[in-house]
């Protein structure tokens, strides 16, 4: 038995739960929500099954003992258990609040990791630890940050779902933010969807490119296929923008309140900005202060963490000094978002620093 | 307005350093300000940096960007004037807010407790009204013990027109949040400290050299009030690979010609004496040293008596029951056999020591051959003994990070504060409940009012536990 093929199962079946969470949005026919909360539930098990034989892969491997080999230590197990944490989040949300609707906005974030997971390359082999990450405060410090990362995940989605109920003229600035942002989110997922099927179901040995991420849209050899993609994505922004109406009828139609939606927004944050700050900031500065004697270097990493904590400190003060309902505030979710994803992913990928180790 | 006009202007001054918006403009631009300086290395080489610029806003424009950037310190903007002052002005701003709000939460937390008129409970932002078919008494009764199962201590009185009950829980929650803005002063004046009294600074040592300092970035030697010397360093690696697993210092601390300390450090696992801590952080090869070291062979005869020796280049030895002699001819820190089968060095790093070894036998049927570290097959001679490498010393160094801190101990004070601090904010509420009981006719009026400063739905839910708890009782024991 072999981790792999429970993350290949579990890729599966997250990417169908995906699809089948926007059928039941679009057609409300509940065994379609009932079949996708068994999907997801399923590649939850099967998730948890291949992480567990992977811990056990690693330490067999390292010989570095239970605690010392967390799968935690690249960037594509950290973004498997990031998934992990955001399904998991997801589905004690949607017990909670007995709605699966979120589903459909929550299930395409785990689709559009684990398909840059494939495009982009990242290596799956289970690599030796470089001597810094020896230490106990990985797991703390990694599980902790990612817990917060899906709980943010989660205010993101229902801030973006608060906007569409919300806004109503085209003109206003709360309603192009949602739909500038909803649509370079479908964006990014149909162009990784492209670049998966063009490359990953029809494959073509004669092409050896490590990255193929783009490849197939914005990034194709061909100039004539990189103008259409572009004009396509922007015809695709105008059409979001023009007929983001329909959505807002979608979600109204499962007669989640508004005030729902702001108050799981505000309840994951909540829950997440104290993770955050003990389980990242804090943790990981006892962490690099016992590893490199520097418990703060304003290296590329810390520092876009703490603008993520500033702008979730911004979001908080706003809505519990200032009283801030609603649309302000939910805009402040979906950029405290971006930044967080900024500070996992464009940090490693775009800025030096010391958690380089974390890039391949 | 007119009032805001005719302030004072300390008055005005204060309300402003006091303001949530003045905190929220400082989280915008120290924000703002630290993406630039995320993007543009720090302390960097400025071609570098101008090419970054060239990358984002193309080649004309990058070198007069990149002199804008130098001016305004963008360049090393974390230690920079405005970036110092924004901080404390963060600073400034929360003690002002802490100390302007602080008297109105504390009176909240002491007012006592008394009943309301249930006119002012139906406003309450939590409020239910119910009548139960029961005696005043009785439902006092059932209310008070509902009440105590429900594990709240409220206060009853006797009023005009019925009963009152109140009661109230959490009200230091209300704390947290002074508690978190609190410990971001405290890790700020840790850190101060820290900067003000302790130093950071590095130091090379190589195998068996002493030192009394270290050096700061700026080349200044900085006194360490005693002795440390390496006694050996080690680095582990990966099966056969090249990765290093683990490296490691064997240091000794010497204090006034006494070896007062032995310790081995290796990354996560640093060394502390009198407020200075040595941190692994790096090694290689000291430059010129190559031929220099210390070959520390085991040889072992084929009867299996063994012998240590330490040989330099050019030494040589018996090999103990043989007329062999075994002289060392040369070196190679990183031994690899290219396609033609000849050797050579592929790394300046130790990565895979071997001494070309030439053996003979009275000075005749001599022949040479590689003895490498890392490959015990490469020690075994043709008649049964070996020649175990176990170490080449004195040429590697072991690069030292060397760190006094202080304010170390309160930034961790303030970071535990913070942490229970935030928890108290976030997952505590300052909670109260108002009850009234009218006597009706045959029955009492349950008037419930309550307020809850966060979290109000769950408050809710326990109101209406509570309450139907009550209803369940008083009908149910009917």
């Amino acid at each position: 038995m072999d981790s792999s093929l429970f993350f290949g199962l579990s890729t599966m079946a997250y990417i169908l739960a995906m699809m089948l969470y926007i059928a039941y949005v679009a057609f409300r026919k509940s065994p379609i929500g009932l079949m996708a909360t068994a999907v997801t539930v399923s590649g939850l098990v099967l998730q948890t099954a291949a992480i567990v034989l992977r811990w056990k892969e690693f330490a067999d491997l390292s010989g570095l003992g239970f605690f010392h080999s967390a799968p935690l230590t690249n960037l594509y197990e950290s973004l498997i258990f990031f998934v992990w944490c955001l399904i998991l989040g997801y589905l004690v949300v949607e017990f909670k609040f007995k709605n699966r609707s979120f589903g459909a906005f929550v299930t395409p974030i785990a689709g559009l990791v684990l398909a840059f997971i494939d495009l982009a390359g990242v290596s799956k082999e289970i690599q030796p630890l470089v001597p810094a990450l020896k230490s106990n405060w990985l797991l703390v410090h990694v599980t902790m940050s990612f817990i917060a990362y899906a709980a943010f995940s989660i205010s993101f989605s229902t801030g973006i779902m608060y906007l569409i109920v919300k806004t109503e003229k085209r003109t206003e600035p709360a309603y192009i933010f949602w739909t500038v942002t909803f649509g370079l989110f479908a964006i990014l997922l149909i162009a990784m969807g492209l670049d998966f099927f063009s490359f990953k179901v029809k494959v073509r040995p004669e092409i050896f490119v490590h990255n193929y991420l783009f490849r197939s849209s914005f990034l194709h050899p061909s100039a004539t296929v990189k103008i259409v993609s572009y004009l396509t994505a922007f015809l695709l922004l105008i059409c979001v923008w023009r007929f983001g109406g329909v959505l807002k009828r979608v979600i109204a139609n499962f007669n989640i309140h508004a005030d729902v939606l702001d108050e799981i927004t505000y309840k994951s944050i909540a829950v997440g900005f104290p993770i955050f700050t003990l389980g990242g900031l804090v943790f990981g500065a006892i962490w690099a202060d016992q590893a490199w004697g520097r418990y703060w270097s304003w290296d590329p990493k810390e520092t876009w963490s703490l603008i993520t904590w500033f702008i979730y400190a911004f979001y908080l003060h706003g809505r519990m000094i200032r009283g801030w309902r609603g649309r302000k505030v939910a805009i402040v979710s979906v950029i405290g978002f971006m930044a967080v994803m900024f500070t996992y992913l464009g940090v490693n990928l775009l800025l030096s620093g010391l958690h380089a180790y974390g890039s391949k | 307005m007119d009032s805001e006009q005719k302030k004072p202007i300390a008055d005005r001054l204060w309300d402003f350093l006091a303001s949530v918006k003045l905190a929220i403009v400082i989280f915008a631009f120290i924000a703002v300000t630290s993406i630039i300086g995320t993007v543009l290395e720090q302390q960097g080489d400025p071609r570098e940096n101008i090419q970054i610029l060239a990358k984002l806003f193309g080649e004309s424009l990058a070198p007069a960007l990149y002199s804008v950037a130098e001016a305004l310190g963008f360049t090393d903007m974390y230690r920079s004037w405005w970036f110092t002052g924004l901080l404390i002005i963060f600073a400034v701003n929360l003690v002002i807010c802490s100390i302007d709000r602080l008297p109105r939460i504390w009176k909240i937390i002491r007012e006592p407790m008394g009943p309301l008129p249930k006119e002012q409970l139906r406003t309450l932002p939590l409020s239910r009204e119910m009548t139960v078919k029961a005696k005043l008494d009785a439902t006092k009764d059932a209310l008070s013990s509902a009440l105590k199962k429900a594990r709240l201590h409220a206060t009853g009185l006797k009023d005009a027109d019925g009963f009152s009950f109140f009661a109230q829980s959490g009200k230091y929650s209300r704390l947290g949040v002074f508690m978190t803005h609190f410990s971001i002063l405290v890790i700020m004046i840790g850190a101060v400290i820290g900067v003000r009294f302790g130093f950071k600074a590095f130091l090379n040592l190589p195998e068996g050299a002493i030192s009394n300092v270290a050096f700061s970035g700026n080349d200044r030697d900085i006194p360490l009030g005693f002795d440390i010397r390496c006694d050996n360093f080690r680095v582990d690696f990966w099966g056969a690979s090249d990765m290093p697993k683990e490296y490691r210092s064997w240091l000794t601390i010497i204090k006034d010609g006494k070896e007062v300390m032995r310790k081995s450090i290796a990354v996560n696992e640093p060394l502390t004496f009198e407020g200075v801590t040595f941190y692994q952080s790096s090694y290689g090869i000291v430059p010129g040293s190559l031929g220099q070291g210390m070959f520390i062979f085991n040889v072992v005869s084929k009867d299996g008596s063994r012998s240590t020796v330490n040989l330099k280049m050019g030494d040589s030895v018996r090999i103990p029951g043989t007329s062999v002699s075994a002289t060392i001819v040369d070196f190679s820190p990183a031994l690899r056999f290219d396609q033609h089968g000849h050797p050579m060095t592929y790394a300046n790093q130790m990565v895979n020591p071997a001494a070309l070894m030439e053996f003979s036998e009275n000075g005749a049927n001599s022949f040479r051959g590689w003895v490498l570290m890392r490959r015990p097959e490469t020690w075994q001679l043709r008649d049964g003994s070996r020649v175990e490498f176990l170490d080449y010393w004195g040429v590697e160094f072991t690069g030292l990070q060397v760190r006094k801190d202080p304010g170390v101990w309160i930034v961790y004070v303030g970071c535990i504060a913070m942490s229970i601090g935030l928890i108290i904010a976030f997952f505590m509420s300052h909670r109260r409940l108002w009850i009234k009981l009218v006597e009706e006719k045959n029955a009492t009026r349950v008037i419930v009012g309550g307020i809850a400063n966060k979290n109000r739905a769950a408050f809710e839910r326990k109101i209406d536990g509570l309450l139907s708890a009550l209803r369940k009782q008083i009908e149910g024991g009917k």
